[in-house]
């Protein structure tokens, strides 16, 4: 057993809402698997219920060889961070950035701060000037940058990205990609990215799942998702989508609700 | 498919005054719509919006505007007063947004909806209105109509949310429909659904299309013709089959940082702006 993440049969629920069914996942160290499927499918739940944010749920969910159980622990968070899609709702509007950044360090003890701080922003390729700034002073592009600069500033080994550039622009959304590519070689880290953009998992991970309605309808490598090589009619539909308007495949189209 | 033209637009300026100083939000677009689908094309804050808005009187009041011709037929948009403006808005030309949750009354049932707005323009009575207001729905591709006829807004998806709008909007039977950004919110195959709806009405009804988007990539695969905004400004106009030879770095660097399902993890090419794109 060397996964770095190791899910196998995770269902989960809100109230009389079944919304994850029998979900496998397994990561490498290092690894970077994607999750791709339409709104509501359940590909957010997956990484809030490893993160500790659903209570309802059955299964067996390993991190780095460790069982969760319970509540997730502080050990737990140095170890796996989450990123969020909207960089402006999970910033406090009225902290500076050195304050947001400084937080999480303060609250595990870590000490060294200032250097921390300097540090994390460096990595994110933000300078020292951005530090007493407020987020709705930073661009999109910026102020996830500083969500990713939160996450690290705890030096985890693994990064869970909820749609990290679903709301920036596309030449905003190329560098944050790059910077995610390149911290992943540089600190050894391993992601779970969930997207709804079939381009964006086959650029950023190895290995990819298409999620339908709470269950995972097919597993592909990147290479097989770039030669269209997809059994299920569901991915087949979303691969063909994926390449723009065509009005014949749209009448191709079937519904999976 | 462009003929005709509807509308002109020539040298459409639009500042806005702020605490801050001036906005110079549009900068000098001119353009020519026939019975076509149109795409308007840039990031965000290049200006798509607030041109599709100035062509239905929509400029918010710290906003001036300046053109040296706006004429949709006989009329010139320059200096409507709002009552002409209201003969134009809506019925002649129409608008669809992003989200169709705020521009739907919450505590209506979408058919009691359609019926008012149906029987502002027409007078019918009520078992007519109900008969138009299904039949509009099955004109969208709806297929259960009577459910979402008697359904609240909150009740139904977005992408069923979309399909009623456009179904509104097509009551009075406009001649320029402008879509702002109408599938952003809706998943891939769900916005390529709605897209095909708006491609049969320019097809059977002759209307022509406004369709403005962040994504040149789908824009191109769907409409006729694109223009590629940046800064407030038109920086290229292409036919969108032609898209592969777009000759301004930005529409160029635009396509290059898109993701590619080739199975390549390397490097994105990242979009270098020169300062000279922004200058008119
Ligand atoms: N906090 C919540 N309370 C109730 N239902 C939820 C909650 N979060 C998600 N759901 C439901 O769970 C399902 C899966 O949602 P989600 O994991 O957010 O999907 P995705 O991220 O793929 O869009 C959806 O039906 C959604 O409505
Ligand atoms: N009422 C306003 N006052 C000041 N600036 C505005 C106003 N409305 C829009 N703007 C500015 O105009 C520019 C263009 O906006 P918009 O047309 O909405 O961009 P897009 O639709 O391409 O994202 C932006 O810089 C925006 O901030
Ligand atoms: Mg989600
Ligand atoms: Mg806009």
């Amino acid at each position: 057993m060397n996964a770095m993440i190791d899910i196998s049969k995770l269902n989960a629920w809100f109230d009389d809402n079944h919304v994850l069914k029998d979900v496998d996942i397994s990561v490498p160290a290092n690894g970077s698997f994607g999750l791709v499927g339409e709104s509501g499918s359940g590909k957010s739940t997956v990484l809030r219920t490893v993160t500790g944010l659903v209570d309802d749920w059955e299964g067996n969910i390993l991190v780095n060889n460790k069982e969760l159980t319970g509540t997730r622990d502080k050990a737990f968070y140095r170890l796996a961070q989450m990123v969020f899609q909207d960089p402006f709702g999970s910033l406090h509007p009225r902290h500076t950035i050195d304050r947001i950044l400084t937080e999480p360090v303060n609250i595990h003890g870590l000490g060294n701060s200032d250097a921390r701080v300097v540090e994390a922003l460096n990595q994110v390729g933000l300078d020292n000037s951005f530090r007493f700034r407020y987020p709705h002073q930073l661009s999109g592009g910026q102020r996830q940058r500083v969500a990713i600069a939160r996450a690290l500033i705890l030096e985890p080994k693994i990064l869970l990205l909820d749609e990290p550039t679903s709301a920036l622009d596309v030449s905003i959304q190329a560098e944050v990609l790059n910077l995610l590519t390149r911290l992943r070689h540089d600190l050894g880290l391993t992601y779970i990215m969930v997207s709804h953009d079939l381009a964006v998992v086959a650029h950023m991970c190895d290995d990819i799942a298409i999620m339908n309605h709470g269950r995972i309808v097919e597993r592909a490598t990147a290479t097989q998702l770039a030669e269209g090589k997809l059994d299920h009619p569901y991915s087949q539909q979303l691969y063909k989508a994926a390449a723009g308007y065509d009005r014949a495949v749209v009448d191709s189209f079937v519904d999976w609700d | 498919m462009s003929n005709e033209p509807l509308l002109s637009v020539k040298n459409l300026a639009i500042t806005f005054s702020t605490p801050k100083g001036p906005v110079n939000a549009v900068r000098g677009v001119s353009f020519d719509l026939g019975r076509e689908r149109l795409g308007i094309v840039g990031e965000s804050g290049s200006g798509k919006s607030q041109t599709g808005r100035a062509i239905l009187g929509l400029t918010a009041p710290n906003g001036k505007i300046t053109a040296d011709q706006m004429q949709f037929h006989d009329l010139d948009l320059r200096n409507l007063t709002p009552r002409a403006w209201r003969k134009v808005r809506g019925a002649r030309i129409s608008m669809i947004m992003q989200d169709p949750k705020y521009s739907l009354n919450p505590v209506m049932t979408i058919g009691d909806q359609i019926i008012e707005a149906y029987r502002e323009h027409h007078k019918v009575n009520a078992k007519e209105a109900k008969r138009r207001a299904i039949e509009m729905l099955e004109s969208v591709k709806i297929r259960d109509p009577e459910r979402v006829f008697n359904a609240y807004p909150h009740e139904v998806s977005g992408g069923m949310g979309q399909r009623v709008m456009i179904a509104m909007m097509l009551i009075p039977d406009p001649e320029i429909l402008i879509a702002d950004e109408p599938t952003s919110a809706l998943d891939v195959t769900v916005q390529l659904q709605v897209m095909a709806i708006l491609d049969d009405l320019v097809r059977e009804r002759g209307m022509a299309l406004v369709f403005i988007s962040h994504d040149l990539q789908l824009v191109s695969s769907f409409c006729d013709r694109v223009l590629v905004m940046y800064q407030g400004l038109v920086v290229e106009e292409i036919r969108a089959s032609e898209l592969d030879q777009a000759k301004h770095p930005y529409t160029k660097g635009l396509l290059n940082c898109l993701p590619k399902m080739d199975g390549n993890h390397a490097e994105l090419p990242v979009l270098t702006r020169e300062a000279s794109w922004a200058e008119a």
